[in-house]
């Protein structure tokens, strides 16, 4: 029987298993949008493209299903472009579906017409231009097995108009055919073997977990080898969430605003072990300082990771399903006590570091601190919420002061430091994890870039808690000025009379207003227990700074750890 | 030091961009490239010379291109027993007095003449790019009006094709 290439598209969707669409409906794609209707599928309309992207990315990112975004030609998909290339950085899985003008006037600069395969060429795992709806069925295929099998990453298929209502024959292929893509599984067990080796024979073996082990659900056998060896681990800021903050082995985040005891063990230890990472320039500090006295074993699942910043002396190259739990086999051959007999020494030394320098802020202080904000949510949360940041401090401080206990859990935009990314994050989240509650922390620059998806919390009923840490600085450029520009505030105070809560509320969401210390706990109960989106506007101090700081260029010792 | 990589990818619209765009944003040194049909219909195959100072470098510009889904298999001629030739046109400026010096040039090098007017000889050239470096360099002074070159191409000697390699 034959359908048209729209219900096709629609077709294809439901063969992948896709709950919903986050999309925003325009011209070329009003075809597509018809079929949608006809057959009640599931879609969320945001204020904004930027908002449709960032949701979906968020929603792959706690469910680990492929987020599926929709926006028109033109404007439509150049508005994507932001929360492409952030999904890209931090390979969430996505499929993004735009429409293109038809295809007698591609080329001719015709009304909303832009080379999104072009311009998304350098942010996309791969993309298709599809002039034909007889490709519809294998590019569909294709795009949602690329998106989500190796190392995950964002696909966009530009649709041509036309192919909406061509007709064709519709099968959905069980099989593929890609000569060029073949993801690796499992690698060489002797690679796996080495590691083991290494491990056993160092003194001072440190696990270093990146976002990776969050990507490929392996955060229980990662937990497992930590704690049947009792080997330290520390974090990027993708990785965390993977051990919990709480667990005895585990010495938070390493880099730039990393824990003093995590980044001094960085540098003196023997052997690190990275486990799907890609030692970003924000993690190493100097390259040339970067854990100097250690040999480095790479797990990664990306063979062109292996070698691009840090050096490896072994690498295990397969996915960290396959590695990770052979590591964890081949690690039990060896009894669990004398592991950590092993390494008890070493993790002394550890100790001996985070009682000089625990992370800490001025629990004294008479303002309402930001860092007491994200440890009062994750109190009363009790690490079983997922949370989800904008970027900048706030971020950094969630990074450090927020109990991570679940892998998924934590939700930001760490390779490409997208501001704005936070709202509507929260909301992508929510949609996909409805029975997790779901906290977002905001800073006062980032969330006026995206605050219009308020308004589709508020009309979609999303119960998301927004805590907007307002400093009334771009806060974090704000401190390298302070800190590298002579405290000169080239255009990152704002000097505004705007009214957050009024706004919130202007929108349809419960506002709250926190700026006493002793109304903290209540503000943070209240807007918790509040049914349907809440908006808290915190009033912090406005120059408090996010230590410690690895000033760019340095090692990861050479940290600023006061104000 | 110079690579030579025999890169085969899917004869696919776009395919190009994805290859050229990736060498410019990641970086990388490359020499020439030079691409074209093969004998299968549905694949082509693109010749790169890249400079890699250290095999760490050259493994980041495999492993990256690798990673583009149109991109089949890739094979490093470097070191192999290779033929690799480049071919190039050079439109050279020749008046009576001076044509049959240009002439003889052209034989030393067994290249062609294949174009003749009254003030210029078109000259064709196929060999190794150091060869045809040479012959730009003597045509020089009788005044070089224009050349195009294809960028090298190489193919491994004995009876195994690179896509089997």
């Amino acid at each position: 029987m034959k359908i048209t290439g729209a219900q096709a598209i629609v077709e294809c969707l439901k063969n992948e298993q896709v709950e919903l669409l986050f999309g925003y409906p325009g011209g070329s794609v009003l075809p597509l949008y018809d079929a949608l209707y006809t057959n009640e599928f599931p879609h969320i309309l945001p204020r904004h493209e930027q908002g449709a992207i960032h949701a979906a990315d968020a929603y792959a990112r706690v469910t680990g299903k492929v987020g599926v975004c929709l926006a028109t030609s033109g404007p439509g998909a150049t508005n994507l472009i932001t929360g492409i290339a952030a999904a890209h950085m931090d390979s969430s899985p996505l499929v993004i579906l735009t429409g293109q003008v038809f295809v007698s006037l591609i080329g001719r600069d015709s009304f909303q017409e832009a080379d999104i395969w072009g311009i998304t060429t350098p942010i996309t795992k791969h993309n298709y231009l599809v002039k034909n709806a007889k490709d519809i069925p294998r590019v569909f295929k294709e795009a949602f097995y690329i998106a989500q099998t190796g190392r995950p990453g964002p696909v966009l298929i530009d649709m041509a108009k036309d192919i909406f209502t061509q007709e064709i024959d519709f099968f959905y292929p069980d099989a593929l055919s890609m000569r060029g893509y073949h993801p690796v599984f499992a690698g060489c067990e002797a690679d796996v073997e080495g590691a083991c080796e290494l491990l056993a024979q160092a003194e001072k073996p440190l696990f270093f977990v990146g976002g990776g082990v969050n990507l490929s659900g392996v955060s229980e056998v990662m937990r497992e080898v930590v704690s049947y060896t009792g080997i330290p681990a520390v974090a990027s800021l993708m990785g965390l969430g993977s051990v919990p903050s709480s667990d005895p082995n585990f010495f938070g985040m390493i880099g730039m605003h990393g824990t003093y005891v995590g980044n001094m063990a960085t540098i003196e230890t023997d052997l690190l072990v990275g486990v799907g990472v890609r030692f970003d320039d924000r993690v190493t500090g100097a390259l040339n300082k970067f854990a100097p006295r250690a040999k480095i074993v790479h797990f990664d699942i990306d063979a062109a990771e292996i070698n691009k910043n840090v050096r490896a002396d072994l690498q295990v190259l397969g996915d960290l399903r396959w590695s990770l739990a052979a590591l964890s086999r081949k690690m039990r051959t060896q009894p669990s006590e004398v592991w950590h007999t092993g390494v008890a020494a070493w993790k002394e030394r550890l100790a001996g570091w985070r009682a000089e320098c625990p992370m800490s802020y001025d629990r004294e202080a008479e303002a309402v601190l930001p860092q007491a904000v994200i440890a009062k949510v994750a109190e009363v949360t009790q690490g079983q919420a997922i949370v989800v940041t904008d970027v900048g401090q706030h971020q950094m401080w969630t990074a450090q002061f927020f109990d991570f206990c679940l892998p998924r859990s934590f939700v930001t935009s760490g390779g490409l430091g997208t501001m704005g990314y936070g709202v509507p994050a929260a909301i992508g989240a929510h949609v996909g994890r409805p029975e997790s509650q779901v906290v977002c922390f905001c800073g006062d620059g980032g969330f006026m870039m995206t605050c219009q998806e308020l308004m589709t919390a508020a009309d979609l009923g999303l119960p998301i808690k927004v805590f907007l840490l307002n400093n009334g600085y771009l806060g974090m450029v704000a401190q390298w000025q302070r800190k590298f520009f002579n405290r000169h505030y080239a255009h990152t105070r704002f000097e505004t009379k705007a009214d957050f809560v009024a706004l919130a509320r202007a929108m349809g969401c419960t506002a709250l207003r926190l700026d006493a210390k002793e109304d903290m706990d209540a503000v943070v109960r209240e807007a918790l227990n509040t049914p349907g989106p809440v908006l808290v506007e915190v009033l912090i101090p406005p120059e408090e700074d996010v230590v410690p700081m690895v000033p760019p260029g340095m090692g990861l010792d050479e940290m600023i750890l006061e104000s | 030091m110079k690579h030579t990589l025999a890169v085969l990818v899917e004869n696919r619209p776009g395919v190009l961009t994805h290859v050229s765009g990736l060498i410019s944003r990641r970086a990388f040194n490359i020499e020439s490239i030079a691409a074209g049909y093969t004998e299968e219909p549905d694949m082509t195959r693109i010749t790169v010379e890249v400079e890699a100072d250290d095999l760490y470098e050259l493994d980041q510009v495999v492993n990256q291109l690798a990673k583009l889904i149109d991109v089949i298999k890739i094979v490093d001629l470097t070191g192999e027993d290779t033929v690799h030739r480049e071919m190039a046109l050079i439109k050279v400026a020749a008046t009576p007095q001076t044509r049959s010096d240009i002439i003889n040039i052209v034989e030393v090098f067994r290249a062609h003449v294949v174009d003749v007017n009254k003030e210029t000889l078109i000259v064709e050239l196929t060999g190794e790019p150091m060869k045809i470096d040479a012959i730009c360099e003597l045509l020089a002074d009788y005044g070089i009006r224009e050349i195009v070159r294809t960028g090298k191409v190489a193919i491994g000697r004995g009876p195994k094709p690179a896509k089997d390699s």
